[in-house]
């Protein structure tokens, strides 16, 4: 320790020093080859829905770092935000993996435009730090998004795909933990003083107009789910209302009563079809990645 | 007098002070000091590499870079609650940081421009900053130097990632290599002003070599930086802007020229790049965050009531 440089070119044993970013070894062991029968275009575009639901998720909560209204929340969110990152490197590497068409979890993240992200709509839009919302409002979305991934995760852990089988697994132990962190700063929101409280219901009625596409069941997740690899989002609705109902129970609040946002003429997000912050968001996480052609990072 | 001469002979012992211990006055304010500043400098210093998350070209870059920053949030919690251990309070510490009446290290109000930031950042300011602190592992004071222990391994990770990170780009394309040169060239002396002004000008030096809250001088720091700097930038295929740097077989140290001390005392006073924005953001993360606070005490207060 007292030469500060020891180390720094070995390539020893020292690969893991990137502390949650290898993922190599996450899934060691498992069986990376298609089940048998299961169409691998379908499959490719699920892995995306899912792997583009906590790519674009993440980068939002990543915008409160340094922003949060404690240290010990900034650990948190980043802590939430890396979380989904990792989900994120894994699905779009099985989705690259199983498109066969040559493309890595970075092709993916950097080089696909707006319309074929096929995440849903509730991932991209701005719910604070930015003027589209505030701390209420993130936590609102956590409530919402942890509460539907939960559930759908739980689910995929019987996938017939063994790597979705495995990535559901791992995720499930991090979602429970974002969706319990988010329950607890409803109840301290809602329970804390006048202010917060009326801010956690404009929160709430801020993401409510998006939770009926979380379970709107898209072509693909039907196909996916018949062939026993996914999962039919629609079967998720009665879980994720119980747990919506009882936290918001414990909290006294009341559902939010306002309108949903409807598709454009039934397209959506796991259509391509998104709000109009996801061009904004794509051009600043993607510049630098596309204006350096041939560079590696 | 005796817990005087008690304190002494611990601290001339190497042994560690612990916060139940008697302590002179002086001593106390300087450590409370001291670690708020260094606190200060990893919660500020969130924010350069912060800057560059949402844009890093590769997601694995992306998963390191928002880690590491997450990091520093975890060293500044340590720091603080270090600074809790001598009486201080956090919420206090941090109104003065956003007053701008504490400091932190100047480093933080240069700006990052480009995606070499980031690496250049990890390899020279996390390494000098382990340089400053590697030392301070063995600080008289107990709990100050426990939490080092944990932020110096934990920064070796941070050089070591911004090094990996050189050498992966200068691999790369000839934009790729042009970009690492320019980012050293402009991180070089700000990264040799870390160590503080030369030792004829620095004033609280003497009292807290005495108390070993402090082990070496900032020259000396700062010649022990350059020794081991030079050989990396070698592997790494980049230069530092100084046409005075050369070995000095007689010394056994390389030579190198001098800071502009001008510019960094006007860094100090506030008159950097980003002074103003740095605390800005803090200020305003600080005050946004203010109703959330209030609302986790309230609610904690109703169940305490309730149970
Ligand atoms: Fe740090
Ligand atoms: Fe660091």
């Amino acid at each position: 320790m007292d030469n500060a440089y020891d180390g720094l070119t070995e390539d020893s044993e020292e690969k893991h020093w990137a502390f949650g970013t290898g993922f190599s070894t996450a899934l060691a062991g498992v069986d990376r080859a298609v089940p048998s029968g299961v169409d691998h275009d379908v499959l490719a575009v699920y892995c995306l829905m899912l792997g583009d639901d906590a790519l674009i998720y993440s980068q939002r909560l990543a915008e409160w770092c340094s922003r949060a209204p404690e240290l010990e929340e900034d650990v948190a969110l980043a802590n939430i935000a890396l979380d989904l990152l990792g989900q994120a490197r894994l699905l779009l590497t099985r989705a690259a993996e199983v498109e066969g068409a040559d493309r890595d979890e970075d092709a993916l993240a950097y080089l696909r435009d707006e319309h074929e992200f096929r995440n849903v709509r509730l991932a991209e839009i701005d719910c604070g730090p930015g003027p589209g919302g505030d701390f209420a409002t993130t936590i609102a979305r956590l409530l919402v998004m942890s509460t539907h991934r939960l559930a759908l995760l739980q689910r995929l852990t019987g996938s017939l795909d063994p790597v979705l089988a495995a990535i559901a697994a791992k995720g499930v132990k991090e979602v429970a933990y974002h969706r319990d962190h988010a329950a607890q700063w409803v109840l301290r929101l809602a329970g804390g003083t006048e202010y917060s409280r009326e801010r956690m219901v404009a929160g709430l009625e801020r993401v409510w107009p998006f939770t009926d596409e979380l379970f709107a069941t898209h072509a693909v997740e039907a196909a996916v789910a018949e062939a026993g690899v996914g999962v039919d989002p629609a079967t998720l609705r009665a879980e994720f209302d119980e747990v919506l109902d009882t936290v918001l129970r414990a909290a006294d609040l009341d559902r939010p009563d306002v309108r949903q946002v409807a598709a454009l003429a039934g397209r959506a997000g796991r259509d391509g079809v998104h709000t109009e912050a996801l061009g904004f968001l794509l051009a600043e996480m993607q510049y630098v990645a596309r204006s350096m052609p041939g560079a590696v990072w | 007098m005796d817990l005087e001469r008690e304190f002494e002979r611990v601290v001339a012992a190497d042994h560690r002070i612990e916060p139940r211990d008697w302590m002179p006055d002086g001593y106390r304010k300087t450590l409370i000091r001291q670690i708020a500043q260094h606190a200060h400098s990893e919660i500020i210093g969130m924010q350069p590499e912060g800057n560059w998350i949402s844009r890093a070209p590769s997601l694995r870059r992306k998963a390191i870079l928002l880690a590491k920053v997450q990091d520093e949030a975890g060293h500044g919690l340590y720091l603080y609650a270090a600074t809790e251990t001598l009486g201080a309070d956090r919420a206090e510490l941090t109104e003065k940081l956003v007053e701008g009446r504490q400091k932190y290290s100047s480093i933080f109000n240069y700006p990052t421009l480009t995606f070499a930031d980031v690496g250049v950042i990890g390899w020279l300011v996390d390494g000098a900053a382990i340089c400053n602190q590697v030392p301070l592992c063995r600080t008289s004071y107990g709990p100050y130097a426990r939490a080092m222990i944990r932020v110096c391994k934990e920064e070796s990770f941070h050089q070591r990632q911004g090094y990996e990170l050189l050498l992966t780009m200068m691999s790369g394309t000839q934009q790729q290599r042009d970009m690492v040169q320019e980012a050293v060239d402009r991180w070089w002396w700000p990264s040799l002003m870390m160590f503080g002004p030369p030792d004829a000008e620095s004033s609280n030096t003497e009292q807290s070599m005495l108390w070993r809250i402090k082990r070496h001088t900032n020259d000396e720091l700062r010649q022990r930086y350059v020794d081991m700097s030079v050989p990396q930038a070698d592997k790494l295929g980049v230069t530092f802007p100084d046409p005075e740097l050369a070995w000095n077989a007689d010394r056994g140290h390389y030579d190198f020229g001098e800071p502009d001390w001008t510019e960094f005392w006007q860094v100090v006073k506030g008159e950097g790049p980003c002074n103003a924005q740095r605390v800005e953001h803090r200020r305003k993360a600080h005050e946004d965050g203010a109703w959330v606070r209030e609302a986790a005490t309230a609610y904690a207060a109703k169940r305490e009531k309730a149970a």
